[in-house]
């Protein structure tokens, strides 16, 4: 439970039971400082929605949490285990963790059923009918029922997006993380996708969402995080953040946004 | 006047855009210009067709008026298909075929398996795997630049020649020496797909708690495969005739026996004979190789035209 190694920085900010600790992340692209001593908190159940201009970093931050991008310094602690620990399985922390990206999600050449099975199957080592049972509920909870033995070209790009939330949290994951999952949608598409996120927030799910839409973040998020240029600038409950935002960078951004 | 030209397009509809406006109607009827685009797309279609039919028979005909026409023909015909010749031959060099056959199916078998371990080791990362990706690109190297005839030269009468394994019919040399070519070539088509699979697939893979390898085999490498089919049956096209190079080692194969025929009769008709038995054995393939393709480009061009 409790991380062992006293060493690690950051661990004298350890008196919240977050699920989810981010401390000083670091990350650069050759020259180019992605992500600049990132600090971040997410507890159990809570709704953090990740906003900022585009590239100030949300993506890199979110492929951090999952491990698919190492990360220059700093410490990830998941339920408070070092996870940036190089000799973690990091194949056995992506499993713990959800993650539905901006397109591209779904495999082609699998029926809408097999990519949700997947990873129970072949990580978790279910067996095929339990799991197919499993994910049969869970499509039908969405109204994806009648799709589960098409492939997903035949698929509007909405339901794509929601077989994919469906397959991130089938193997029941402790966290959810989104990254703009609305963004390559048909204006008309962006509302079930939504939908389908406010009722897994709604139900309880962790998530961390990259997102352009404050509208959505305003009502969904318990709580807003501005990211800009790889900092954190602003981190507040997500009432405050919109009514009373503290930062003279967080106004510009949101007059920006709200213009636009 | 304005309300009343409205009224009067409402009630008229656009029927002659051939778009059905009323959604109660009982059935959709294709326009007046629908119809007659139809009939002239057919006139055309008859038209197209009539003109390949002449300019074929016309071509055919002076082929075949240039080459009977020429002086040696007579003695062409003589050496080259006589039918009496071809029938007598044809048993042994049937027999021969089949040889080629059975070395065709091992070879293919065999080179699926190495080209997809090559292909795999050169996607490899990191720096433990330096030497196995160094190994991969030099074997492609090698092997692919060197003629496929010197290659059986090589094993066939080198690798023999270690006495390591006596008694081991030439044919197994030949297919070896086949596999190592051709799954060169083959891992670069494998290579080429996987490369070709957006990287976003193997990261959603990798987000869900996948493996490399798992990742590999359920993910990457079904979409590589399908994405490579033509590309590979053309190779296996080319392999199917390639395996009539055997016979340089002296294998018993289609070839080497219409060498023996032919010398026999002092008459060329059985390379002839073989060599309508290697295009009836590659026939097939190609026709289905061209059919799949045909069937991809369409299902990626999602039914548009151009
Ligand atoms: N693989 C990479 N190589 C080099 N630079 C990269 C790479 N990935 C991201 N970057 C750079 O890192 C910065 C942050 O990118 P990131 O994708 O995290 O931004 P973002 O906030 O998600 O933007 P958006 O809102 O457009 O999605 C950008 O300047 C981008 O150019
Ligand atoms: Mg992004």
């Amino acid at each position: 439970m409790s991380g062992s190694s006293a060493t690690t920085p950051g661990r004298e900010a350890t008196s919240a039971p977050g699920l989810l600790r981010l401390r000083g992340i670091r990350r650069s692209y050759g020259e180019k400082l992605v992500l600049d001593g990132v600090d971040l908190d997410v507890d159990a159940h809570e709704v953090v929605a990740l906003v900022g201009a585009s590239g100030s970093g949300k993506s890199t931050l979110l492929r951090t949490i999952n491990l698919l991008e190492t990360i220059d310094d700093g410490v990830i602690l998941l339920d408070g285990e070092d996870v940036s620990d190089p000799r973690v399985n990091a194949d056995r922390v992506r499993a713990r963790i959800g993650v539905v990206f901006q397109h591209y999600n779904l495999f082609p050449h699998l029926s809408v059923l097999d990519n949700v099975t997947l990873a129970a199957r072949l990580v978790h080592r279910m067996p095929r009918a339990t799991a197919e049972a499993k994910a049969l509920e869970l499509l039908d909870s969405v109204g994806l029922a009648e799709f589960a033995k098409a492939f997903p070209d035949r698929l509007s790009g909405g339901q794509q997006q929601r077989v994919a939330i469906v397959r991130a949290i089938a193997t029941g994951p402790e966290l959810l993380l989104l990254d703009e999952v609305t963004s390559a949608l048909d204006p008309e598409l962006v509302g079930e996708v939504l939908a389908l996120v406010r009722s897994l927030a709604e139900r309880g799910t962790t998530i961390v969402m990259a997102t352009h839409e404050m509208a959505f973040a305003r009502e969904v998020a318990d709580r807003v995080v501005f990211l800009d240029a790889g900092r954190i600038i602003e981190d507040a409950p997500a009432r405050e953040f919109f009514a009373a935002p503290r930062e003279a960078r967080t106004r510009e951004f949101l007059a920006r946004f709200l213009r636009a | 006047m304005v309300a009343e030209s409205t009224k009067a397009g409402a009630s008229r509809g656009p029927t002659d855009l051939g778009a059905s406006g009323a959604s109660n109607e009982p059935a959709w009827r294709p326009s007046d210009l629908e119809l007659s685009r139809r009939t002239f797309r057919r006139k055309q279609t008859r038209r197209s067709v009539l003109i390949s039919a002449v300019s074929t028979i016309v071509f055919a005909a002076l082929l075949l008026w240039a080459v009977a026409g020429s002086p040696g023909w007579a003695k062409v015909r003589e050496s080259f298909f006589d039918p009496e010749v071809a029938l007598a031959s044809l048993p042994r060099i049937l027999e021969g075929l089949w040889l080629n056959i059975q070395v065709l199916m091992v070879a293919a078998i065999g080179v699926v398996i190495v080209a997809l371990l090559l292909a795999s080791m050169r996607t490899l990362r990191g720096p433990v795997y330096f030497p196995l990706r160094a190994l991969a690109a030099g074997y492609t190297d090698l092997f692919r630049g060197m003629p496929l005839i010197i290659v059986l030269y090589l094993v066939g009468y080198g690798i023999p020649g270690l006495d390591f394994f006596p008694r081991v019919p030439v044919a197994v040399w030949g297919t070896i020496a086949l596999i190592l070519t051709y799954s060169a070539y083959v891992s670069e088509v494998f290579r080429a797909g996987i490369e070709a699979v957006h990287p976003s697939q193997r990261l959603a893979a990798r987000s869900l708690g996948l493996g490399h390898g798992q990742t590999m085999r359920r993910v990457v490498l079904p979409q590589a495969l399908r994405k490579v089919t033509p590309a590979l049956m053309n190779d296996f096209v080319a392999m199917q005739k390639d395996v009539g190079l055997i016979s340089v080692l002296g294998a018993m194969d289609a070839v080497r026996a219409a060498q023996i025929e032919t010398a026999h009769y002092f008459n060329f008709t059985p390379y002839v004979v073989a060599g309508l038995l290697f295009v009836l054995l590659a026939w097939p393939m190609i026709r289905l190789t061209d059919w799949l393709s045909a069937r991809m480009r369409v299902r990626e061009q999602g039914g548009s035209i151009v």
